[in-house]
């Protein structure tokens, strides 16, 4: 399906293979401290060559001056003067790397204490997460901790990379073992078991993670590169009713476009297309889309994913933080929120508080009326009724806001059913909200 | 047992949107996002690639009604003549505003000293935040990639600064979903840097579908240049050559455009937009390890700039 050209080079005659239609694909990892997440991210960037001679000289360099004999890689992910200080990874990095198959966006997040506010950063708009297990110790609390993370925030595709497979002699069993629980573990989470891959891996030595391994005669899956580059991927469910948060009105009027009135956003869910009945919300209003419109000329139609301009049939009142939906199939306008926070601040969420709500493109002033658990990490089950939610607390709320949202289920629709939390006072992000979901599966993460 | 129901239902989705249209439609929805929100927004112009592609995905965010945000350029004083004549050529035939802040005149009037090593890239950081606070900008667009440097690689795409244009990276906010938060307080502003997730190579291939113009310093051209550092630096009044260093006549483009006295060329045959692409995509060295003399000062010394109000 991708095509390729092949050129050579200019300046060194090298052949090289140029992608000219790829996709992209989004993924984040997840795992805790040593289970050598940068090690196999430092592997993938490296065997797909998209470390260059420069930055490894500069690795080699900062290496020798701590007098290490070997390239630490991890100085090549670690970006902060602070991290390297320290040696340990404090905030999510974004690192690029392509294939002629597939362009790949990978959130490295830090497997620090603080998993939760990591975790849900990277995992927020990615497709799929490589969650990294120790083959000598297994499935651990954590690695169903960051399962039922990951499942909270509606991560479509899991991979569990059974790492240091080496230091357990290739041992098929301990593999087959590990694999079954976490499966089981992910079923329970509510994943099918076609959206969750396991292989087995040594990211010190390669072994499956660009080529597959002559090590494990036994596995017959693909390696994670190969895995990555052809796993199925929408990146946003096109079969889900059609929403459009409105971000701009634009209104040229010049000469050439004295009457133009355009409504520019970004598809958040569904598909629309010229002739489609839509409502505009929160007012209710019903009207047509008269034409699809973008820089390069009008289109029939535009998915998920896709910034457009719509026109409409009829002259209504459309601004910034209205929502245009399917008319057959609105979401719901509510001013009770009943959702699940991550919470990401050092400021605890208490009952009675003030906040700002973001949703889509409109912000609004909310209470928290109600706070009725807590999701307890330890001992992986809910809380009922806490005073508080603390730094990486997961918890169920209830909010009011000042005027009625247009909000689907988050597990409906991931940029309609999701919101912002903020802080009135100094303009904080606070918590991560996700509408409708509730912490039972996080619960059956003990089970 | 609850189970969530997960959006993974892939098998009949329709395909997936190719890999530049996903970056084109993410800047572009970041664009939107700050007009609406901000209300003085400005896009950071310096006459090269990345730049031009900024201007060129706001022209395509808000037509075919007029960009709504004026252009600011730094000028160093130092800039190479065909960047000045692109900007100014590319500010008229898409009727934008232009404001400059110019180097020259910080050091003309004391405010500013040249530094011993004759580089006026530093010297940037001072006209860019008084060009900010004086025009009273509150988002300030830039063009900045995340695989061009590992500091970069923690920016957020809406990246809070405070009144004093300081980036701390420990307090960043979490970035959500493609939710971004522009909340600041008066004298605070928000870089916003839409091109992020391109890679240099992304750039270069949206260039060519495009076809955007750029300054001709990116093509293979010959030019005199002489050897300082391991890089081609062009002789200009930005001092050199210096005593022992040989001018000669190369052929060479230029990867990055940028202050002259620190910004180098490359030996280069690449004569079109399809031969950059070839020798970007072989390329072993990034743009800036290749060409950018300030980021060699030390291992951090992008995140030093960056904390100092620096892009």
């Amino acid at each position: 399906m991708t095509e390729t050209t092949t050129r050579t080079a200019p300046d060194s005659g090298t052949e090289v293979t140029l992608p000219v239609h790829t996709d992209l694909l989004r993924l984040a990892t997840a795992g805790s401290v040593d289970d050598g997440k940068s090690t196999l991210v430092g592997r993938l960037l490296h065997d797909t060559k998209s470390v260059l001679a420069d930055q490894l000289d500069a690795v080699r360099r900062a290496s020798a001056d701590r007098g290490l004999a070997t390239p630490d890689l991890s100085l090549l992910v670690d970006g902060l003067r602070a991290e390297r200080e320290q040696g340990i990874t404090i905030d999510v990095a974004y690192r690029y790397f392509a294939t002629p198959k597939r362009t790949f966006v990978l959130a490295d997040t830090p497997g620090h204490v603080q998993y939760t506010r990591n975790t849900v950063t990277g995992a927020s708009t990615a497709q799929l997460a490589v969650l990294l297990v120790d083959a000598r110790k297994g499935v651990i609390e954590q690695t169903r901790r960051h399962a039922a993370v990951l499942a909270l925030l509606g991560v479509p595709q899991l991979v569990l990379a059974i790492n240091k497979i080496d230091m357990v002699g290739f041992d098929e069993a301990v593999f087959t073992r590990i694999a079954a629980e976490f499966t089981a573990h992910a079923r329970a989470l509510g994943y099918r078991d076609d959206a969750v891959t396991t292989i087995p891996v040594s990211a010190l030595l390669g072994d499956n993670v660009v080529e597959r391994s002559a090590n494990t005669p036994w596995y017959s899956g693909p390696s994670l590169l190969e895995h990555l580059e052809s796993v199925p991927v929408a990146p946003d469910p096109h079969d889900a009713p059609f929403r459009m948060p409105v971000q701009y009105v634009i209104r040229p009027r010049t000469v050439e476009y004295p009457d133009y009135r355009g409504y520019a956003g970004q598809v958040a869910a569904g598909v629309v297309a010229e002739g489609d009945e839509v409502v505009v919300l929160p007012a209710g209003v019903r009207t047509r889309v008269s034409k699809v419109d973008t820089p390069d000329g009008s289109k029939p139609r535009a998915a998920a994913g896709h910034s457009v301009t719509l026109l409409l049939a009829d002259d209504v009142d459309v601004s910034r933080g209205d929502l245009i939906a399917a008319a057959d199939a609105p979401p719901q306008l509510t001013d009770e929120l009943d959702a699940t926070v991550c919470w990401l601040a050092e400021k605890p969420l208490t009952p009675a508080a003030k906040v700002l709500v973001k949703h889509g493109t409109r912000t609004v002033p909310a209470i928290v009326t109600d706070l009725s658990a807590r999701f307890d990490e330890q001992q992986l089950s809910s809380v009922e009724r806490p005073d508080s939610l603390q730094l990486n607390e997961i918890g169920r709320v209830q909010l009011r806001t000042a005027e009625p949202l247009p909000v689907d289920e988050y597990a409906a629709s991931r940029r309609t059913g999701s919101f912002l939390v903020i802080d009135p006072a100094d303009g904080t992000t606070l918590a991560a909200g996700l509408i409708g979901v509730p912490l039972a599966p996080l619960a059956a993460a003990s089970e | 047992m609850t189970t969530v129901e997960l959006p993974n239902d892939l098998a009949d989705a329709p395909p997936q949107v190719d890999n530049l249209d996903a970056l084109e439609s993410e800047a572009i929805h970041i664009f939107r996002e700050v007009a609406g929100e901000f209300d003085r927004p400005v896009i950071l112009f310096s006459g090269g690639k990345d730049s031009t592609v900024l201007v060129h995905l706001a022209l395509k965010a808000f037509w075919p009604a007029p960009v709504p945000f004026p252009l600011l350029h730094v000028d160093t004083g130092h800039n190479f003549s065909e960047v000045l004549a692109f900007r100014d050529e590319l500010v008229e035939r898409h009727d934008l505003r232009l404001v400059v802040a110019s180097v020259q005149d910080y050091i003309d009037d004391g405010r500013l000293r040249e530094r011993p090593d004759g580089t006026r890239n530093p010297l940037q950081t001072t006209p860019l935040l008084d060009g900010i606070s004086e025009n009273r900008f509150d988002a300030v667009f830039g063009g900045g990639r995340r695989d061009e440097e590992r500091a970069r690689a923690k920016e957020r795409i809406f990246s809070l600064r405070n009144a004093f244009g300081q980036w701390d990276p420990r307090r960043q906010r979490p970035e959500l979903w493609n939710l971004y938060n522009g909340k600041h307080r008066p004298g605070e502003h928000v870089r916003v840097f839409p091109l992020s997730n391109w890679t240099e190579l992304d750039v270069w291939r949206y260039i060519q579908r495009e076809k955007i113009e750029l300054p001709e310093l990116y093509y293979a051209h010959r030019r005199e240049v002489y050897q300082r550092d391991g890089m081609w630096l062009t002789a200009g009044p930005w001092g050199g050559p210096r005593e022992g260093e040989v001018p000669a006549t190369k052929t060479v483009r230029y990867r990055t455009v940028g202050d002259g006295s620190c910004t180098g060329a490359v030996e280069s045959e690449a004569y079109t937009v399809d031969d950059v692409i070839a020798e970007v995509a072989a390329s072993r060295l990034t743009e800036r390890g290749a060409t950018r003399a300030d980021d060699r000062l030390s291992e951090a010394a992008m995140e030093d700039r960056k904390r100092e109000g620096y892009f």
